[in-house]
């Protein structure tokens, strides 16, 4: 971008509270047409806000919205659509049993009262060919990716007209190939076809490469705005935690005297709709290892996740711990000190109603001292405990008799690490720990399972972050189809190898 | 401390709202509404003798409202509260009529166990359908409950019919030493107690023991509960149980304290109001006994204004059905009223 485009939208002076909280303190946000900005802020800075106040989700307290040159009163999503101004959310928007068409056609804000399809289609097709992907139409939702979903909601807006495109966190769901394909197609169509892009992000990756402009927002106040080609990935990080970031290493300990803690062993595990995921699937991890599954999304990770978990039972296989045959009861969690740190910890791991100090006694609540008599819960003792986790892991809460769900995202997360990782812990298991975190939470995490590691835990690490499982696995597997179908070292590694393994070729 | 004003207040603005529809519905007959709502008010708790009307139909209320607030903890809507009462009672009176004649104290409490177990093990089945087999335990709860009535119509119909009983079939009677008294000298029957006592524990059982911690992880959320490695499926059965044999004891408590016999008095409506009065209350057993005590003044008033302004006996009902949609409607308020909030949604 050379030539200085004039602003298409203006945030100016936004400000919002949500009764005590100070949500957005007087933020100004300005996006140039045919451009992709960048918001960038750690969880909790105000992005969401300052773009529902945007979108008219929300009405600014103080502040105005500015459209092409003109104020506009956006006061509901509606009135954005018919502006022009799409939005494309961190968790898809789709119709799972419908077709892709069928979505595509469904989200125009002026619908007729009678859809006539045939018409539709042939005027949807025609219109296909000139998007930057090409999804099949007649596809149900429910067959696609999260990679391929993601498209189709680019798609939907792309064709009503969008002359403003707001992505929150897009590649949060994305392999990393998918996120490049996706972010580059959108900076080239940004310049092809006049298209302002509004991309909200904590990944300076997708800052550096992607974007022209960039705002920067620290817990809910403006910190500044710059061309990307003026800032680096130090300048950011800056700007967006307040003080330079010491990245520490991690410290890799070489093993003593390994021996196999966890096995799996020809496990074949359906899913929900009755589908085979898991195909006979064998691994072990030894103790002070950890062994790090790659694959891309929908290839049985999840579903694997969930058997050692607990949260589904197995069709054949057996998976053993420490010799003893595993069936993920309570008593064999305790004794093998099996401990599993699952992806989406508020949805998977927490019950977002119970206090942050109910939640820190999940493990432990029916044992002494925080149960008495057989069974009678002791409320002290509790409380006590999750105070000392709460400074230990610096979980940042108003109080252990908070529910756990007002934390934010990083939060939560560490609430959940403080659980699992407070005691020692054997065999560990852990799923895509760093799902829309910012990156000092997620060094945080990266250092904890490390630090287990070397003090002789085994570590599964299923993850669909490749630079996450080379960093720390021992060894590395990769999964495709619901079989392990490659194994090498992160030294050896080679990126073209495991992503032809990936796509399963 | 904002949730608990919120669960105080949603409840009771909710319950004025009903009376406001109500008061329509009331003028609309024809009526002065103010002097129908003060008749409800006196035929409920106006008298000392209302109130004992009104504390009657309040201890079985008590006993069906935790057949569905328990599961509600673990995450079950159950609305089998009348077939398990039905089927308590009904047992109740089978072990009654055939333990006639040995030592009352041992039949009152053979009954009472019979009815525990009989309701008890009629909602643990829903809760097992729903473990095991996927099934939808709302429906499945509903059917049990035409199947119970249906059973005990068979029953006074045909084998357990008392030839004497004409105008309304019943079983024979389980006979008068059999019949659990009355608490000093008023018509209060020992149920109340019973109530009371078993809606206290519960509480205890739900706040202070491990099991009670259990059922709100796997209530609240049950992939949470799963990682923790509780015995999901064991303790969702353990609540069915208890719930229906909360249930399963008013309806043991209906025929040794008021019928005598087994007869079509058991499905009264009991089980279904005990539902709203889980509703409204929140599924805290212990906000259940005030509860309890208001639908059941409802329920007392409707022979006095059947007296006095010549409505139908169904008017409580009305009232009844009002209410369960607006406290059905209110659910949505929950943790959207900003006075409540000390903060707004986390950006």
């Amino acid at each position: 971008m050379n030539t200085v485009s004039p602003y298409v939208l203006e945030a100016i002076n936004i400000s919002k509270r949500f009764g005590e909280l100070i949500a957005l303190d007087n933020v100004t946000l300005k996006l140039r047409a045919a451009s992709v900005h960048a918001l960038l802020g750690e969880n909790g800075a105000g992005k969401s806000t300052l773009v529902k106040c945007i979108m008219g989700y929300y009405q600014p307290d103080v502040g105005e919205v500015l459209f092409g040159d003109r104020q506009q009163a956006i006061t509901q999503p509606h009135d954005a659509l018919l502006l022009g101004i799409g939005m494309v959310y961190q968790h898809f928007t789709l119709i799972p049993n419908m077709s892709v068409a069928e979505n595509i056609i469904l989200s125009r804000p002026r619908l007729p009262l009678i859809i006539h399809w045939r018409k539709e289609m042939a005027e949807l097709k025609r219109r296909m060919q000139g998007m930057p992907f090409q999804i099949p139409l007649d596809a149900p939702i429910t067959s696609l990716s999260a990679g391929e979903k993601q498209k189709v909601e680019i798609i939907k807006q792309l064709l009503l007209n969008t002359k403003v495109l707001i992505l929150d966190e897009p590649t949060s769901v994305l392999t990393p190939t998918e996120a490049d394909e996706v972010l580059g197609k959108i900076q080239t169509m940004s310049r092809e076809q006049h298209l302002s892009v509004l991309i909200i992000t904590h990944k300076f990756r997708e800052v550096m490469n992607f974007a022209d402009e960039v705002t920067v927002l620290r817990k809910g106040r403006y910190v500044g705005s710059a061309r990307v080609d003026q800032v680096s990935p130090p300048i950011l990080a800056a700007m967006m935690v307040g003080h330079e970031i010491i990245n520490t290493p991690l410290q890799r300990i070489p093993t003593t005297n390994p021996r196999p803690l966890l096995k799996i062993a020809d496990l074949k595990v359906t899913d929900d709709a009755g589908v085979t995921a898991l195909t006979g699937l064998s691994l072990s991890v030894n103790s002070g290892e950890i062994v790090g599954i790659a694959g891309v999304s929908g290839n049985g990770q999840r579903e694997l996740m969930q058997v050692m978990a607990g949260q589904r039972a197995a069709h054949s296989g057996s998976i053993t711990v420490n010799a003893e045959a595993y069936t993920a009861s309570r008593a064999q969690m305790r004794r093998h000190k099996f401990h599993c740190l699952p992806e989406e910890p508020l949805r998977n791991a927490c019950v977002a109603s119970m206090s942050v100090a109910d939640n820190l006694a999940f493990r432990r609540f029916d044992r002494p001292p925080f149960a008495v008599h057989n069974g009678l819960l002791n409320r002290k003792a509790i409380t006590q405990r999750a105070k000392e986790l709460i400074h230990r892991f610096a979980i940042k809460t108003p109080g252990p008799s908070t529910p756990v769900g007002n934390l934010s995202g990083g939060n939560v997360q560490r609430t959940v690490l403080a659980r699992e990782l407070a005691d020692e812990v054997d065999v560990l298991l852990v799923a895509n720990p760093c799902f829309g975190l910012d990156f000092g939470a997620v060094a945080d995490i990266h250092q904890q399972i490390m630090a287990a590691r070397n003090r002789g835990t085994a570590v599964l690490l299923i993850s669909e972050d490749l630079d996450e499982i080379l960093e720390l696995s021992d060894r590395l597997l990769v999964i495709s189809n619901g079989k392990l179908v490659h194994e090498t070292t992160p030294e050896h590694a080679e990126l073209t190898t495991i992503g032809k393994f990936m796509a399963g070729h | 401390m904002h949730n608990f004003m919120e669960s105080i207040a949603i409840p009771t603005a909710a319950l004025v709202f009903s009376l406001l529809i109500f008061s329509g519905f009331v003028a609309f007959s024809g009526n002065n509404v103010l002097e129908v709502l003060a008749a409800i008010y006196q035929g409920a708790f106006g008298s000392w003798f209302s109130w004992q009307n009104t504390l009657v139909r309040a201890a079985p209320l008590m006993l069906t409202a935790l057949c569905t607030a328990l599961p509600a903890r673990s995450g079950l809507i159950i609305i089998g509260g009348e077939g398990a009462m039905v089927v308590g009672g009904l047992c109740a009176t089978l072990t009654g009529i055939s333990l006639n004649g040995l030592p009352p104290f041992f039949v009152i409490s053979s009954m009472a166990c019979s009815g525990v177990l009989s309701g008890g093990a009629w909602i643990a089945a829903v809760g097992a359908l729903k473990h095991y087999r996927n099934v939808n335990e709302t429906i499945s709860s509903l059917l049990l409950n035409y199947i119970a009535i249906a059973i005990l119509n068979f029953l006074i119909l045909g084998l357990l019919r008392d030839p004497a009983t004409l105008n309304k079939p019943s079983s024979f009677p389980i006979g008068d030493a059999n019949m659990l008294g009355t608490i000093g000298t008023t018509s209060i029957h020992a149920g109340l107690i019973f109530g009371l006592v078993v809606c206290g524990l519960l509480w205890f059982v739900i706040r202070r023991t491990t099991f009670g911690f259990s059922i709100d992880m796997i209530g609240g959320n049950i992939r949470a509960a799963q990682i923790s490695g509780l015995a999901v499926g064991k303790l969702i059965i353990i609540t069915c149980f208890l719930g229906g044999a909360a249930a399963g004891l008013a309806g043991m408590i209906e025929i040794a304290a008021v019928h005598g016999r087994a007869n079509t008095s058991l499905n009264a409506g009991y089980g279904y109001a005990g539902i709203l009065v889980a509703f409204i209350a929140r599924y805290n057993p212990l906000a259940i006994i005030p509860v309890a005590i208001l639908l059941g003044g409802i329920r007392a008033s409707s022979g006095l204004l059947q007296r006095s302004f010549d409505l139908p006996d169904a008017t409580t009902l009305v009232l009844q059905g009002i209410i369960f949609i607006v406290i059905l409607a209110s659910g949505a308020v929950y943790g959207r009223l900003n006075w409540f909030k000390p903060k707004g949604d986390s950006p």
